[in-house]
């Protein structure tokens, strides 16, 4: 392992004018790690990996990527680093073989051209020209110039927007098929279940300020969030009292709701008591956590509101 | 599939051996002339209007200059060489500076920006680019020109030299000029307006249309800083003989000045284009 962290942010800050960015911003990405970025449009996330890919210059902070300060990367740090930006480019005139290989030209050991064409799933249209690719197979060729130039970390932005579910399975595929290759992945996304599919790591950026960071399963505290059992008070069950529960019980009309600590113990006292009533199942049974996306909406909704309220 | 690559901490061992300049000119020319030629309507457009041009001005300016006993040009071969200067800023000022817009608009350029290959190879893809498409399209013209209106071509092998040499000059000239332009383009869409009215003001003061004597002696000297008068009076010498031309720019007639302004266009021309290119309009690249 070199001795670099692939990505390291220290209080990255980006001003616009008047406007802040990015307001102080730390983070850490290790070797092998698959890093998602979520946020709200115009939080700051496309700056953010911008500065990291050299396109911008930060304000104020520190920022190192694969070693280097991306601000003066050359071009043997560009040859270490892949990127798929948010806009997909199309080269009309150019078959999907032609711009694949023109790129693999311009690295010292880029992969095998026919191999990328292949993994990307374009093997079918290698000798079709951009213009007549659909989105998603557009989409496929920005995947396929991100990876020629065999990086060691790839910054994908956006990926799979605009593909089919199949295409974003398919591509999710390819990703993992990189980094089991110990590559590092910054990744930003609005799909939450693309976040949960491939991230090791998830962060939040609102307002230009990291919000959360965390597994995608601890994430905003979503491990230690209560869970919901939720059943219908249906048939012989209707009218009876609730035995006493390890949480929060609530009756709303034919369905009861538990918030609790322990669904665990909440299901063993449940099971008891439908039984002595004479149910062996109880009707519309749900046990759930808040999913991901329950946590970043809240997060974000929290962030509007208090942003409401300073206004 | 992927597995036999080098991993990276194999790799940051090693310096990786990048291909060189001269390499990655070769391709990115190689890449740019495709895309030319197979964009069909840009190459009937690009080789089209300089022959319009000409027929258009040898329609309606028939008959020649007289000055005197054995003094005579006909008018095509006079027109010539200004249509030859202004087809070449055409073709590669006005294009470039529009087709670059457009590729930033479109992130094609910033896609580039993001890969290893030095801003250096892409000017130089796009100046030979310019130059093969500025040599055919004045071939086209030239045979033109001698089938259909019998114009004189240059009288000896030195100026046929001088011709070759401004030509491929000036479009190299136009070239940078063109993308070093771009910076002063906001977007895609106003691109043709922000190119075409100086270029427009420059074919008239600098005696593309008409007799450069013609121009008034302030706009003459205006005209002299740019380099379309140059290259006009460099096509000028080529083609058309010595009684004319010192009559018109007196004793700056020659090969010398026009080409030694040209060449200082071009070393300008480039670093501006290094200096003032973007690849993207919102990034500081």
């Amino acid at each position: 392992m070199p001795a670099w962290i692939p990505v390291t942010v220290h209080g990255l800050r980006k001003q616009y004018g008047h406007v802040a960015a990015l307001r102080g911003v730390d983070l850490d990405i290790d070797h092998g790690e698959v890093f998602a970025l979520l946020g709200p449009n115009g939080a700051g996330k496309t700056t953010f990996v911008e500065i990291l890919e050299g396109y911008r210059r930060r304000s104020g902070g520190d920022a190192q990527v694969l070693g280097v300060d991306p601000g003066d990367g050359g071009r043997a740090w560009r040859a270490q680093i892949g990127i798929v930006l948010q806009s997909t480019t199309v080269f009309d005139e150019l078959t999907v073989d032609e711009v694949v290989t023109h790129f693999a030209g311009f690295y010292g050991d880029p992969l095998d051209v026919g191999r990328v064409i292949g993994l990307v799933g374009l093997d079918e249209k290698r000798h079709v020209r951009g213009g007549k690719l659909s989105g998603g197979q557009k989409r496929r060729v920005d995947l396929a110039l991100g990876l020629i130039g065999n990086p060691s970390l790839i910054f994908l932005d956006e990926p799979t927007t605009g593909l089919d579910p199949e295409g974003r399975h398919q591509l999710w595929d390819v990703i993992r098929e990189f980094t089991s290759l110990g590559k590092t992945v910054l990744l930003t996304t609005h799909y939450l279940d693309e976040a949960e599919a491939l991230a090791d790591r998830v962060g939040v950026i609102i307002d230009g300020q990291l919000a959360a960071l965390g597994t995608p399963l601890e994430l905003g505290g979503r491990d230690r969030a209560l869970a919901s059992v939720r059943f219908e008070l249906d048939g012989p069950l209707h009218g009876h009292a609730l035995p006493e529960l390890p949480g929060k019980v609530e009756e709303r009309e034919e369905l009861a709701v538990v918030e609790t600590a322990a669904p665990t113990e909440t299901m063993r006292v449940l099971t008891h008591w439908a039984r002595t009533l004479g149910v062996d199942e109880l009707p519309g049974l749900t046990i759930s956590r808040p999913s991901l996306e329950d946590v970043y909406l809240s997060m974000v909704r929290a962030e509007n509101h208090a942003e409401r309220d300073g206004a | 599939m992927v597995r036999n690559v080098a991993t990276p901490a194999a790799r940051a061992t090693g310096t990786p051996r990048l291909p060189s300049l001269a390499q990655l000119s070769w391709a990115r020319t190689r890449i740019e002339l495709k895309l030319f030629f197979r964009n069909t309507d840009q190459v009937f457009f690009t080789f089209l209007l300089p022959v319009l041009f000409l027929v258009l001005f040898s329609s309606v300016f028939s008959g020649k200059i007289d000055a005197g006993p054995g003094r005579t040009i006909e008018f095509p071969t006079y027109f010539l060489p200004g249509i030859i200067a202004s087809g070449v800023m055409s073709t590669t000022f006005a294009n470039l500076a529009i087709s670059i817009s457009i590729e930033r608009n479109e992130g094609l350029l910033k896609r580039l920006a993001g890969t290893p290959l030095p801003r250096a190879a892409f000017f130089t893809g796009r100046l030979a680019m310019a130059v093969v498409v500025t040599v055919v399209q004045t071939t086209i013209m030239l045979v033109i020109g001698i089938a259909a209106y019998g114009v004189d071509t240059p009288p000896t092998a030195e100026r046929w030299g001088v011709f070759v040499v401004v030509l491929v000059l000036a479009a190299a000239v136009g070239a940078v000029l063109g993308i070093a332009y771009t910076r002063l383009i906001r977007n895609a869409r106003s691109a043709a307006a922000v190119v075409q009215p100086p270029f427009l003001v420059l074919q008239f003061i600098s005696g593309v249309f008409f007799r450069y004597s013609d121009v008034p002696d302030w706009l003459q000297a205006v005209a002299a800083v740019f380099p379309l008068r140059w290259m006009a009076e460099g096509f000028r010498y080529a083609f058309l003989p010595d009684w004319f031309g010192q009559f018109e720019y007196g004793d700056t007639w020659g090969w010398k000045l026009p080409v030694s302004i040209l060449c200082g266009w071009l070393v300008a021309g480039f670093v501006l284009a290094l200096r003032f290119f973007r690849w993207d309009r919102q990034s500081d690249r």
